[in-house]
C-alpha cells in the first residue's frame, strides 16, 4: 500500500493548552500519527508560518483539529481561514465544542470583565483607570493587541464544523479512536460527535439502587460510600446528562461528574436534561401529588448557582447562550 | 523610528507579541512584549459554588492544572477554616511532586533544552524535541517520553485525571491512596530519581562542558539584577506546596517573609494599556517602571527565583547540585537568566526525590484524608507552580458561593522581568536591520528561559515559536522580512 500521506493541522484558539497535552498523552501512539500523516501546521510545534497557511490552496489540509473557543478578533480570523483551507474541520475538546468553563464569561460582558480585572481587583494599583486598548500610542510608535469580544462563541457558531471531539480535555481513548477512524477512512456522517452513544452513568461502575433522595449535599459536606451511585447519596453528579467516553474517570476518585463530555446524543440541552434527571431522583416526577409547590421550591433551592452547575461547560452552545446585558 | 515586530504567526492567546523600536542610529530604543490574551476568570468565577473553584481554575492552564488545583484548594482550606489531616497534605504534596516531574521534563526536553542540546544557532528545523532525540539518541527519547508519562500517571492515581484533576476538597482530598497505587507510584518515582540524575549529567556534558554556552549564560545580555520570591519551608529550603513566602533583594538578603494571607501588604499590580497582562511589583519599593538594580521593585519567580530565595534544597542529590551551581556561577544570587534551565533540572531532581520519600511514607495510605470544613469566609492559597509563585485569594458568601476572586499567576509575577530580559537581549544583539535567524533565536532565548506561560497555551511546544520579524522604516515602509 503506497497511499499518499494525510495532511493534518493542529490549531488552538482561546484554550488552556490541555488539549495539546492530551495529544501528547497519546505517548507512543503519536508515532502512529506521524506514520499516517504529515503535520502541515502546528504553531509553536512546527516551523510553518501563518503566511504559509494563507498561501495554501483551499482544502489543502485533509483534517484540521481545532481546539479553543472564539474570544477575540484574531481567533475568529484563524477559524475562518482554517475552515477555508481544510477539507475536514474537527472541533477538538470542550471549548471548541461547547465553550467550556471560559464560556461562563458569557454571564458578563467586556466592560464588567475589564472593570473587575483591571480596576477593582484587590491587588491592582491603577489610579488612572487604565484598561487595555486594541491600539496604544507610545512615544516610539503604535502598539496593537487583538480586540476582546463581549461574547465567547464556539467554533460551530463561527464556522461550519464537520466533527466534534468532546471532553475537557478529550479522553486519550477517543483521540486514538478518531485517529484510527481517519486511518481506515471510517469516519461517521458529517456532524457526528466522535464519542460513544452512551451517558457517563452507562460507563460508571457504581451501584444504582433506584433510591430517591430528599437532600442534596455539596461534595465537601459528605464522604460518600465508595461503591454506590453518588447521585443516590445526594451528591449532585452530571453523569445522567453527560456523554461518555471518559470511563467515568472522576468517579474513580469518588468525585462526581461535572459534565465536561457535553450532552448525551438525544438530549442536546445538557442543563435541561440534568434538571429533568434530578426531578426524577428527587421523586418530583412520580409523586407529584405528595409535594406542594413549596416543597418543590425548597428541594430545588438547595441547588446553588444552577447556571454555573448545569451549564458549567456548555453555556455558549446552550439555548441560554449568554446573559442579556442591560 | 523603525519598528521590528516579532510576531508569532498566530498572534492570539497564548502568545506574546514583541515590538522592537530602533532609533535613527539603528540601535534598539525600546521593546514591548505584549500579551494578547484575557479570559476573565476573576469575573466569571464570582457566583459559582466555592467547591468548584479547584475545577474552574484548572482551566486557566492545561499544562499546570495541578498548581491551580492546589492553590485553589489551599485557599478553600483557609476560607473554610479547616486544617487537612496530615495524610491528605502528604498526598497533595506527592501529587504536586509528580506534576513537577512531568512539567520540568516537558520544558527541558521539548522547549528550552533544544537551544542548548542542539545549539542556539543550529538550523531551526533541528531545534526541537526531534533534534534532541537525534543528538542524544532514540533510547533517550524513549526515556523522556516515559518519564513525562510517569509524571502524568502518578498524578492520575491521586487526582483522577492528570489534566484537570478533581481530588481536591476543602479539608483534604477525596479518596485515600490504595496500597497497589502507592507501590506503582514508588516504582515510577524511583525511576524518575535516576532520570533526573541522567538529565543533569546531560546538562553538564552538553552545556557546562562547552565554554561557549557558559560564556553565553554569564553574558550581560542575559543578566538582570532583580529581587527574587519563592515559598520556603521552616528551614528556608525550597518548597513547592507549602510554607511562607520569602523575598530576597538583589544581594540575596532577605527583605520579606510573610504568610500567604498577608500578600496584599507586599505585592501590588500595575496596568499598561498595551497588554492584557498586569505587572506585579513589591509595594515597599513601589512601581518604578521596567528597571532592575538596587531601586527596583521588580522580582523574579520560578526555578531560579526559588533557588535564589531559599537557603538550599531539602533532599540530598538536589542539595549537592544546588551547591555546585552556585559554586560554578559565582555565589548567590545568580542573576543570569539562562541559569533558569539549570535551576529547573535541580528542581526536577528534588521533585523526584521528594516523590520517592512520600511514596515510602507509611502514612501515605492512611484512610484519614478528610477533615470537616467550618463556616465559609475568606482565604488565600499560595503554591509554587513550575513557573513560580501562584496566588489564589477568595471571598465566600454565607452560602459558600464565590463573592470575590483575585489571582496572581506565576508568569504574571515574571512578566515585568521577562519584558526587561527581552529588551536587554535585543539591545545587546540587534544593531541596525541586520537581523538574522540566529539573532532572533537569541532574543527568544531570553524569554524561553522563564518557560513562560502566556495565556497557558504557549509553553507546550515541540520546538520553537515560528516567527516573522518585519522591519519598517520611519514611514512604516517595509524594509525587510525575516521569517522562519
Amino acid at each position: 500500500m503506497n497511499k499518499e500521506k494525510l495532511k493534518i493541522a493542529f490549531y488552538w484558539a482561546a484554550s488552556c493548552g490541555g488539549c495539546e497535552i492530551a495529544v501528547l498523552d497519546l505517548n507512543e501512539k503519536i508515532l502512529d500519527v506521524i506514520q499516517l500523516a504529515d503535520i502541515v501546521f502546528w504553531p509553536v510545534a512546527m516551523d510553518i508560518k501563518y503566511k504559509d497557511v494563507e498561501a495554501m490552496p483551499d482544502k489543502y489540509i485533509d483534517i484540521c483539529f481545532f481546539n479553543g473557543s472564539i474570544r477575540n478578533s484574531e481567533q475568529e480570523h484563524m477559524a475562518k481561514l482554517l475552515r477555508q483551507k481544510a477539507k475536514v474541520l474537527v472541533a477538538f475538546g470542550s471549548c471548541a465544542h461547547e465553550g467550556c468553563i471560559p464560556g461562563l464569561a458569557n454571564l458578563h460582558n467586556r466592560k464588567e470583565i475589564f472593570a473587575t480585572v483591571y480596576l477593582k481587583s484587590t491587588s491592582v494599583s491603577n489610579q488612572n483607570g487604565v484598561v487595555p486598548q486594541p491600539e496604544t500610542t507610545v512615544k516610539e510608535g503604535t502598539l496593537r493587541i487583538p480586540e476582546f469580544y463581549d461574547t465567547v462563541k464556539t467554533l460551530g457558531q463561527t464556522v461550519d464544523v464537520d466533527y466534534y471531539l468532546p471532553g475537557c480535555p478529550p479522553p486519550v481513548k477517543l483521540i486514538a479512536n478518531a485517529v484510527d477512524a481517519i486511518a481506515n477512512n471510517a469516519l461517521p456522517p458529517k456532524g457526528s460527535v466522535l464519542a460513544p452513544l452512551k451517558s457517563v452513568c452507562d460507563e460508571c461502575p457504581r451501584k444504582k439502587e433506584n433510591k430517591k433522595i430528599s437532600k442534596i449535599y455539596r461534595v465537601y459536606e459528605k464522604t460518600p460510600e465508595p461503591e454506590r451511585c453518588l447521585l443516590e447519596q445526594g451528591i449532585l453528579c452530571m453523569g445522567p446528562a453527560t456523554r461518555s467516553g471518559c470511563g467515568a474517570q472522576c468517579l474513580t476518585v469518588d468525585m462526581p461528574c461535572t459534565g465536561c463530555g457535553g450532552p448525551c446524543p438525544n438530549a442536546p440541552e445538557q442543563g435541561a436534561a440534568m434538571i429533568s434527571a434530578l426531578a426524577s431522583i428527587l421523586g418530583l416526577e412520580e409523586e407529584k401529588d405528595k409535594y406542594s409547590n413549596e416543597d418543590v421550591e425548597q428541594l430545588l433551592s438547595q441547588i446553588k448557582d444552577p447556571v454555573g452547575t448545569f451549564y458549567m461547560y456548555s453555556l455558549p452552545s446552550s439555548i441560554l447562550g449568554r446573559k442579556v446585558m442591560k | 523610528m523603525k519598528e521590528i515586530l516579532i510576531d508569532p504567526i498566530t498572534r492570539l492567546e497564548g502568545h506574546g507579541n514583541i515590538s522592537i523600536f530602533l532609533n535613527e542610529q539603528g540601535e534598539v530604543e525600546n521593546v514591548y512584549l505584549k500579551i494578547p490574551e484575557l479570559r476573565g476568570f476573576e469575573q466569571f468565577c464570582v457566583g459559582r459554588r466555592a467547591e468548584l473553584m479547584p475545577l474552574l481554575t484548572t482551566r486557566i492552564c492545561g499544562v499546570c492544572p495541578v498548581a491551580h488545583h492546589f492553590a485553589s484548594v489551599k485557599a478553600l482550606d483557609a476560607a473554610f477554616n479547616v486544617e487537612p489531616p496530615s495524610a491528605a497534605k502528604k498526598l497533595r504534596e506527592l501529587m504536586y511532586a509528580a506534576y513537577f516531574i512531568y512539567d520540568h521534563t516537558l520544558h527541558f526536553y521539548y522547549l528550552g533544552g533544544p537551544d542548548f542540546v542542539v545549539g542556539p544557532d543550529a538550523p531551526p528545523e533541528k531545534r526541537n524535541i526531534l533534534g534532541v532525540i537525534e543528538k542524544a539518541g532514540l533510547d533517550i527519547g524513549k526515556e523522556v517520553i516515559k518519564h513525562r508519562a510517569y509524571g502524568q500517571k502518578m498524578t492520575e492515581f491521586i487526582g483522577g485525571k492528570a489534566t484537570h484533576p478533581v481530588c481536591g476538597l476543602p479539608g483534604g482530598v477525596s479518596k485515600p491512596l490504595s496500597e497497589e497505587n502507592r507501590a506503582e507510584i514508588g516504582r515510577m518515582a524511583e525511576s524518575s530519581v535516576k532520570f533526573a540524575q541522567f538529565s543533569l549529567k546531560l546538562f553538564h556534558d552538553i552545556v557546562l562542558g562547552n565554554t561557549k554556552y557558559v560564556d553565553l549564560i554569564k553574558s550581560q545580555s542575559y543578566t538582570l539584577k532583580t529581587n527574587y520570591m519563592g515559598l520556603v519551608d521552616e528551614n528556608n529550603k525550597v518548597n513547592f506546596y507549602d510554607g511562607k513566602v520569602r523575598v530576597v533583594d538583589q544581594n540575596a538578603k532577605e527583605i520579606l517573609k510573610f504568610e500567604p494571607k498577608e500578600y496584599l501588604n507586599h505585592v501590588a499590580e500595575h496596568v499598561e494599556p498595551w497588554s492584557y497582562a498586569k505587572m506585579p511589583y513589591l509595594k515597599k519599593v513601589g512601581w518604578k517602571g521596567l528597571v532592575d538594580g538596587a531601586d527596583s521593585g521588580i522580582y523574579r519567580v520560578g526555578p531560579l527565583g526559588r533557588l535564589n530565595t531559599a537557603d538550599g534544597m531539602a533532599t540530598p542529590l538536589a542539595q549537592a547540585e544546588y551547591e555546585l551551581m552556585y559554586k560554578t556561577l559565582g555565589g548567590k544570587p545568580v542573576h543570569n537568566t539562562l541559569a533558569f534551565h539549570w535551576a529547573r533540572l535541580i528542581e526536577l531532581q528534588y521533585a523526584a526525590e521528594r516523590a520517592l520519600e512520600l511514596a515510602k511514607d507509611p502514612e501515605i495510605t492512611s484512610k484519614d484524608v478528610r477533615a470537616k470544613p467550618g463556616e465559609p469566609g475568606e482565604g488565600v492559597g499560595i503554591v509554587e507552580a513550575a513557573r513560580g509563585t501562584l496566588i489564589h485569594h477568595y471571598v465566600l458568601d454565607k452560602d459558600a458561593l464565590m463573592k470575590d476572586v483575585n489571582l496572581i499567576v506565576a508568569t504574571t509575577n515574571n512578566y515585568p522581568a521577562i519584558c526587561m530580559s527581552v529588551r536587554d537581549a535585543a539591545k545587546g544583539l540587534i544593531h541596525g536591520d541586520k537581523v538574522d535567524q540566529g539573532v532572533l533565536n537569541m532574543v527568544e532565548m531570553a524569554f524561553r528561559a522563564y518557560d513562560p506561560c502566556f495565556g497557558c497555551a504557549t509553553h507546550y511546544a515541540v520546538g520553537q515559536m515560528p516567527l516573522i520579524i518585519k522591519i519598517y522604516d520611519s514611514e512604516r515602509k517595509l524594509l525587510k522580512t525575516v521569517s522562519r
